[in-house]
């Protein structure tokens, strides 16, 4: 039972974060209405961590398989991106080498930063 | 056969779960960046659909079983996240900043590039979210009139490539706190590349998970603005 009832309070909060997704006007997804929906409900304590953690834990864990069907996807737009895709795969690869990199940086910047005035 | 592909619903899931498996042994084996188990399944996968001669719809009706997860798992985003709160508040001055820096970059590098490739204005607005979550990309390319579903394929090569390279461009670039490390694969390669930040640090996975949404909120609001420059 302890796992259909961690199931049935993970689809619960999905499912309000699709309802907000529904009626709210903003390109915001599902999912990350339900992840800060969730996080609201383990920072207030309507959800105790224990009654999601083993089955939230195992979705997390089998993630990046769930990405497949989105990557195939790629065989379908294969007629528009035919004349184009050189420069469309130098872009990706550069834009999120160059986005990582300067995202990274800057953030490990401010933290050593401010990890300098707290420890003389 | 081609009946019983049609017929099973399980069929994809397990092939595409075998790739990976096989992706995982020879990323066991070699040390290559290239055997990269989501990479290699990906590959095989779309290499199996095309032999099989099955069409992509009857694939995606297959395959949904998994990608149908991917809600709720976003969702469970949140415990990984919750457990790393505290840390979290601590560095928050650094995640905004490094997010903002992040999703500029990520705007004007594309701007760029596409001006210096001399593409036109729908073909930039649909790469323009590449590093955001599918839905949330998917949402800005229709609202700037972009092909959405080469959108949809390019965020899921950037997720990829960023979950590839990651763990090695953070060495390269001597990113190595790990809160940093979150924002960086967050950042750049949304919920694929915290997938990655999971398997490299349990704080950088949790900062990840953050980085996507805010990520995804802040290209939102600059993408219109930028859809005007090119």
């Amino acid at each position: 039972m302890a796992y259909l009832k961690q199931l049935a309070r993970i689809l619960f909060i999905t499912l309000l974060g699709e309802a907000l997704h529904y009626f709210i006007p903003l390109p915001v997804p599902a999912g990350i209405y339900g992840l800060l929906l969730m996080l609201l409900a383990l920072s207030t304590g309507a959800i105790c961590l224990s009654a999601v953690r083993e089955t939230g834990k195992f979705l997390v864990e089998i993630m990046p398989v769930m990405f497949i069907p989105a990557a195939v996807g790629l065989i379908n737009t294969w007629d528009v991106l035919k004349g184009i895709w050189l420069p469309v795969l130098v872009i990706i690869a550069v834009t999120t080498a160059l986005t990582m990199g300067v995202s990274g940086r800057a953030a490990q910047r401010v933290i050593r930063m401010s990890g300098r005035k707290e420890d003389p | 056969m081609s009946g019983f592909l049609a017929e099973a619903g399980w069929f994809w899931p397990v092939v595409s779960l075998a790739a990976y498996f096989l992706g995982m042994w020879l990323a066991g084996r070699f040390h290559w960046a290239i055997f990269n188990p989501l990479l290699i399944a990906i590959g095989i996968t779309i290499g199996a659909v095309v032999l099989s001669g099955s069409s992509y719809e009857q694939y995606q009706a297959s395959a949904q079983s998994l990608s149908s997860l991917l809600t709720p798992a976003t969702v469970c985003l949140a415990i990984p996240l919750y457990e790393k709160l505290a840390c979290l508040k601590k560095n928050l001055k650094a995640v905004l900043a490094g997010i903002l820096a992040g999703v500029l970059t990520s705007l004007v590098s594309i701007l760029a590039l596409s001006a210096l490739f001399g593409l036109d204005h729908q073909q930039y607005v649909t790469l323009l979210p590449k590093s955001v979550t599918t839905a949330i990309g998917i949402g800005i390319s229709q609202e700037l009139g972009g092909l959405v579903s080469v959108t949809a394929a390019v965020i899921a090569v950037t997720g990829v490539l960023g979950n590839v390279t990651g763990a090695g461009l953070c060495r390269l670039l001597r990113i190595r706190d790990p809160v940093a490390q979150g924002v960086a694969l967050g950042t750049s390669a949304h919920v694929i590349g915290t997938a990655r930040a999971m398997e490299m640090d349990e704080l950088a996975g949790a900062v990840s998970s953050l980085s996507i949404a805010v990520a995804g909120v802040l290209t939102v609001l600059c993408a219109t603005v930028f859809s005007t420059f090119l």
